[in-house]
């Protein structure tokens, strides 16, 4: 029991951590990239390491108001309409085209999509681009409460980040992973 | 029905000391630590934690000092000198000086107007374990890298939610919480403890000016502290539950906070620097060796401080872009505030010159502060006018004026009167030549620290910069500021030094050690649980120099905790009235409000967590028992 | 320490030694608090060091004071309070004279209007002009011409920022959602620091700006200069270097007239290579700082919104010749 209560509060501890990290400069963890397409099962020494469950930035809270801020920046509003949807879909919803786990969503900023999603690849820093990826996770609730962006200092037009309710995700795995007929 | 004094005062009749030790001490251990609901114990623990924190505070400012003697150092980068800024401030202002004035407030009132306990003991214990615990919480937090970063007056919409992401401003917002209430429960306690509880005799016309200063400082937290308590509230749930206080677009104003922020945070000066006027008049008093010259204009200044306190906060939001005409009274009232001062200053040389000093070291901190503050009170006026704030608002010029007002107005008479009331606290005498030694070397360092910041500040160094460049020619000054900076800190260490060897093997003091005027040494060093066997009566504010062989009061019951109450104006003698003894109910009602105010950093349940908790344990705590013994209370 | 402070009346402090009419005044109006404060606190230190020298004469025990020396001390105090009351009210008057006359300085009909947005941790500059074409935008380098007074329009979009030249006038906040407005004239020819004076997060110290008076011909010259388009890449080298720029990641935030970079995120660049400084006043303008900023800010920045890019060592100098040509 005293083990138990200990090892919870240095889980709490550490998310605590991990939430008000700023980390300025730092490569970000190659592992699990999405443009690795492997053809072969085998691979020389082990197997890479998995790939973080929520991205780099799925429990840092600064990064995540970051990549809100580059959302802005980039111009995603443009279609994407802060998040509700537009020219493009919705990304607020539980409805993920294309995947909704970070590599997937990195994917779809890094390589586009068809019917009007521009590719970014090379423009934008590795860095911000899972910056993107945890900001565009938090629209629909996939991070924690105490990661999401609370309001702005704008026009409210729908409730913040961290006040929505949590959409899990009906379609988890992209269309071409789907394991063939 | 109240009673004409007299009837009260019957010759010396017996009384069971060691049942009134018992019925009014604490039990041993841990237990009378939560429990305890002796003034004497819980300031003086309240007084060792506020210290703890202001060496806490110190290491930060040492850290600061490190990174900013040379340009572009890289002790620590701009993530954590921010927090490390913040954290200064906020622990400096919300942590140590509020809380040590009203520690030292709650120990020395009750002694100094001849009662047995302040009016709500349990209270007082409950406000110990909220101090602690709010404090607690935001060094827990800053060591796990969730230390505020917002700047002690955490200004939106840089503490709002759309620049400070993370739940940093909000352990922020709650430390104000947790200190806030503590600041209100011990302004109640002192209020009503000063004005229902004087010895008969003591009129408001003779309360020692030291009560009056604690008195005015209460009246300035209960008035100043709500406006913090809502503002900080107010970003809390901007940041929590979307509320839009402070976002223009949906019609707030990131403006409201700066008024709400200084209505308070001007005050929050003066409740800092009047309790040091109460220490240094006392001080002054007894070291001339005659009553403080100009009693009533002394009253009159600290009432007169306490009013216009409340009338400059827009001094701090000159650059704001006001109307001339506003900024125009604002400058007017706030160089009005610089005649009480003066007067105190002019009674206190005046004191000082027509007395017979004997240089003790209390005195030396005394006659420091009053060339520093002085200092420091003639660059406020500077600051007053609106062209000349508006060059120097917000650079180190600033930070230079308000550590000579407030380290040179408080802290150096705080650490005086630590010196004078040491022989009272702990009945062993302090080293004179300790004494000395450290005033001189703090004196020194903390000039050398602090004089070369105004430079800085007319050479163009803002506040809250983690570094500068090397072009900018501040180095100099800065290196200066540091050097100075490790002599203050070694000042310090010589004080603490002092402190715990009189602790351990200072000489026995006596019950009067500097043969000083006022009801606090007319009993015991250190004064036993009950205060005074006797309730004493006086007949000046200098009680112990006008007559030997006063009345005493007899006729309070030895076997039940129970205290004279008396008239709020003239100290007559109303009712006996009996008082709770310990409990562990404030302790829980502590923790458990603790426990939803930290809630609520996270959800808005914790609000309601909070309530529940607390509406249980104060249930338990205001739970009828009947009366402890037999006759139920007295009223004459 | 007294030295100190006089020595300080007359040395080279950028807020005393003003390099136009309103800092001068605001330095003129803080020597007479100066003089002022000088004799209150010598007053003091020299009555405190003499009471505290004539100690414990004459008998121990509690003095009674008598009524006739109370009396005097009465008098005495009094005075002190007087003039006290009397000295205020002179810097009252003083303090209010002085915010007039500079209240008339900046009513002047302004020559030159600019407008700043306060950015974290920036300044972006916007030279207004009724002719839109004619507008012009630049980033924390803002040059004025001597002796015309220029009206600077303040607006912040994010947090507070305060714009603060010491040489020139006291400082102004830039709010968001408040428009403030400040009013500054050099007298004299000259390089003026000014620096951002609110706390604005984790850059707060790096957000610098220079101010250029130049004679009213050369200010007219350089407008002229920096409202024409980018100059073209001149060599093969430069021409690939602007294939980096639009090809590549810094597209996305800054502005080059002429090309197809013209996000309003970043610093405009159009005339980089005219600015004395990089990365608001934090790193001369030379290649070599140019290139460890594009390749490495957040060393140099902790926290800028600049990300690091890592370009190849071919592409970094073909970028370098480009902006290097962009005057």
């Amino acid at each position: 029991m005293r083990a138990l209560v200990a090892a919870a509060t240095c889980l709490v501890l550490l998310a605590a951590c991990e939430r008000e990290q700023r980390r300025f400069a730092e490569v970000a963890p190659s592992a699990g990239r999405p443009d690795m397409v492997r053809l072969s099962p085998l691979t020389p020494g082990g197997a890479a390491p998995a790939a973080s469950p929520r991205g780099p930035y799925g429990e840092n809270a600064w990064a995540v108001s970051e990549g809100k801020r580059l959302f802005q920046a980039y111009n995603c509003n443009g279609c994407h309409a802060n998040g509700g949807g537009g020219m493009g879909p919705p990304l607020m919803d539980a409805k993920w085209l294309y995947g909704s786990e970070p590599e997937n969503v990195y994917a779809t900023i890094v390589e586009g999509r068809p019917n009007g999603m521009p590719a970014f690849g090379g423009k934008i820093p590795d860095q911000q681009l899972w910056e993107l990826v945890a900001y565009v996770r938090s629209m629909s609730g996939l991070l924690r409460a105490d990661v999401r962006p609370s309001r702005d200092d704008h026009m409210q037009v729908m409730e913040s980040e961290q006040a929505r309710r949590p959409q899990p995700p009906t379609s988890a795995t992209p269309p071409g992973a789907e394991p063939r007929r | 029905m109240s009673v004409p004094a007299r009837a009260l005062e019957i010759a010396h009749e017996p009384v069971d000391r060691e049942s009134l030790a018992r019925i009014w001490g604490q039990p041993p251990g841990l237990v009378g630590w939560l429990t305890s609901a002796n003034h004497k114990s819980v300031s003086i623990r309240y007084m060792i934690t506020a210290f703890g924190f202001f060496a806490l505070g110190g290491v930060l400012a040492a850290i600061m000092r490190l990174q900013l003697a040379w340009p572009d150092m890289h002790v620590v980068g701009p993530d954590l000198y921010n927090q490390i800024f913040t954290m200064h401030g906020s622990t400096m202002m919300f942590l140590f000086a509020v809380p040590i004035m009203e520690a030292v407030g709650t120990y020395i009132v009750p002694l100094m107007i001849g009662t047995r306990n302040v009016a709500f003991p349990r209270m007082n214990n409950f406000g110990y374990w909220i101090f602690l615990i709010g404090g607690l919480m935001v060094w827990v937090a800053f060591v796990l890298n969730i230390g505020p970063d917002a700047g002690w007056f955490a200004y939106v919409p840089l503490a709002g939610p759309g620049y400070s992401p993370g739940k940093r401003v909000d352990i922020w917002a709650q430390l104000i919480t947790f200190t806030e209430i503590a600041a209100l429960v011990a302004a109640v306690e002192i209020i009503v403890t000063t004005f229902k509880l004087r010895c008969p005799g003591m009129a408001l016309h003779r309360m020692p000016l030291f009560v009056w200063a604690m008195l005015v400082t209460a009246f300035m937290v209960i008035f100043a502290m709500p406006a913090i308590m809502v503002a900080s509230t107010m970003l809390a749930m901007d940041r929590l539950v979307d509320t839009h206080f402070f976002n223009p677009a949906e019609g707030g104003d990131p403006l409201l906070w700066q008024h709400l922020f200084w209505f308070f945070g001007h005050p929050e000066v003066y409740i800092i620097f009047i309790p040091a006027t109460g220490f240094v008049s006392t001080i002054v008093s007894t070291f001339a060796r005659r009553p403080i010259f100009g009693y009533t204009a002394m009253v009159l200044s600290l009432v007169a401080t306490g009013f216009l306190g409340f009338g400059l906060w827009v001094h701090h939001m000159f650059a704001t872009g006001l109307p001339q005409l506003g900024a125009s009274f604002f400058t007017a009232a706030s160089m009005m505030i610089a005649i009480p001062s003066g007067i105190q200053v002019f009674c206190w040389l005046a004191t000082l010159r027509s007395g017979r000093l004997v240089m003790r070291a209390p005195l030396l901190y005394c006659c420091g502060f009053i060339a520093i503050f002085v200092a420091g009170g003639l660059t406020g006026v500077m600051q007053a006018s609106v062209p000349f704030d508006r060059q120097v608002h917000d650079t180190y010029f600033v930070v230079a004026h308000f550590h000579y007002v407030l380290i040179g107005g408080a802290v150096f008479p705080l650490l005086g009167a630590i010196l004078y009331w040491l022989p009272k606290f702990s009945g062993r005498m302090p080293s004179e030549r300790l004494g000395r030694w450290s005033f001189a070397v703090l004196f020194v360092g903390f000039n050398l620290t602090f004089f070369p910041m105004h430079l800085l500040g007319l050479g163009g160094m803002p506040r809250r910069v983690y570094t500068y460049l090397p072009e900018t020619g501040w180095a100099t000054g800065n290196l200066l500021a540091s050097i100075g900076a490790a002599i203050l800190a070694i000042g310090f260490v010589i004080f603490l030094v002092n402190v715990v060897r009189t602790l351990t093997r200072g000489a026995p003091a006596g019950d009067n050690p500097w043969g000083a005027s006022t009801l606090e040494w007319a009993t015991t060093s250190p004064p036993p649980p009950y205060n005074f066997a006797y309730i004493p009566t006086v007949d000046d504010h200098d009680a112990l120099w006008s007559a030997t062989d006063r009345p005493v009061v007899t006729g309070l019951r030895d076997d039940v905790r129970e205290i004279l109450v008396s008239d709020a104006i003239d100290a007559t003698p109303d009712h006996r009235q009996h008082l709770d003894g310990g409990s562990i109910w404030p302790f829980l009602t502590a923790v458990g409000a603790g426990i939803g105010i930290i809630t609520a950093i996270f959800t808005p349940w914790g609000v309601t967590i909070g309530a529940i908790l607390c509406a249980i344990t104060l249930t338990g705590w205001f739970w009828p028992r009947g009366e402890p013994s037999g006759e139920a209370r007295t009223s004459a | 320490m007294l030295v100190a402070f006089s020595l300080a009346g007359c040395s080279g402090l950028p807020v005393l030694d003003g390099g136009g009419a309103a800092g001068d005044r605001i330095a003129g109006h803080w020597r007479l608090h100066l003089w002022i404060a000088l004799v209150v606190l010598i007053g003091v230190v020299v009555f405190l060091l003499d009471a505290m020298r004539r100690r414990a004469t004459g008998a121990a025990g509690v003095l009674r004071p008598d009524a006739a020396s109370e009396r005097r001390l009465t008098v005495g105090v009094s005075v002190a309070v007087g003039l006290t009351a009397v000295a205020l009210l002179v810097l009252l008057v003083a303090s209010v004279a002085t915010g007039r006359s500079l209240g008339i300085l900046g009513a002047e009909t302004p020559a030159v209007t600019i407008e700043i947005t306060g950015r974290q941790w920036w300044w972006d500059v916007t030279y207004w002009d009724p002719v839109p074409a004619h507008q012009m935008r630049t980033a924390n380098e803002i040059h004025i011409p001597v002796g015309q007074t220029v009206l600077v329009k303040l607006a912040s979009p994010d947090v507070i920022h305060s714009f603060w030249v010491p040489a020139l006038n006291g400082k102004q906040d830039l709010i968001p959602s408040r428009k403030n407005t400040i009013a500054i004239k050099a007298d004299r020819a000259g390089t003026f620091a000014g620096q951002c004076a609110e706390y604005c997060g984790l850059q707060h110290a790096h957000m610098r700006l220079l101010i250029v008076a130049e004679p009213p011909e050369a200010f007219q010259a350089w407008l002229q200069a920096q409202r024409q388009p980018a100059t073209p890449p001149a060599s093969a080298l430069a021409q690939r270097g602007h294939d980096v720029f639009v090809g590549g990641s810094c597209v996305l935030c800054h502005a080059i007239v002429g090309t197809e970079a013209a996000a309003r995120t970043g610093p405009d660049l159009t005339h980089l290579a005219s600015r004395a400084m990089l990365a608001a006043g934090t790193l001369p303008n030379t290649p070599g700082h140019l290139a460890g900023w594009i390749v490495d800010p957040q060393s140099v920045k902790p926290g800028t919104r600049m990300p690091a890019n890592s370009l190849g060592a071919d592409d970094l100098q073909a970028l370098l010749a480009y902006l290097g040509g962009l005057r």
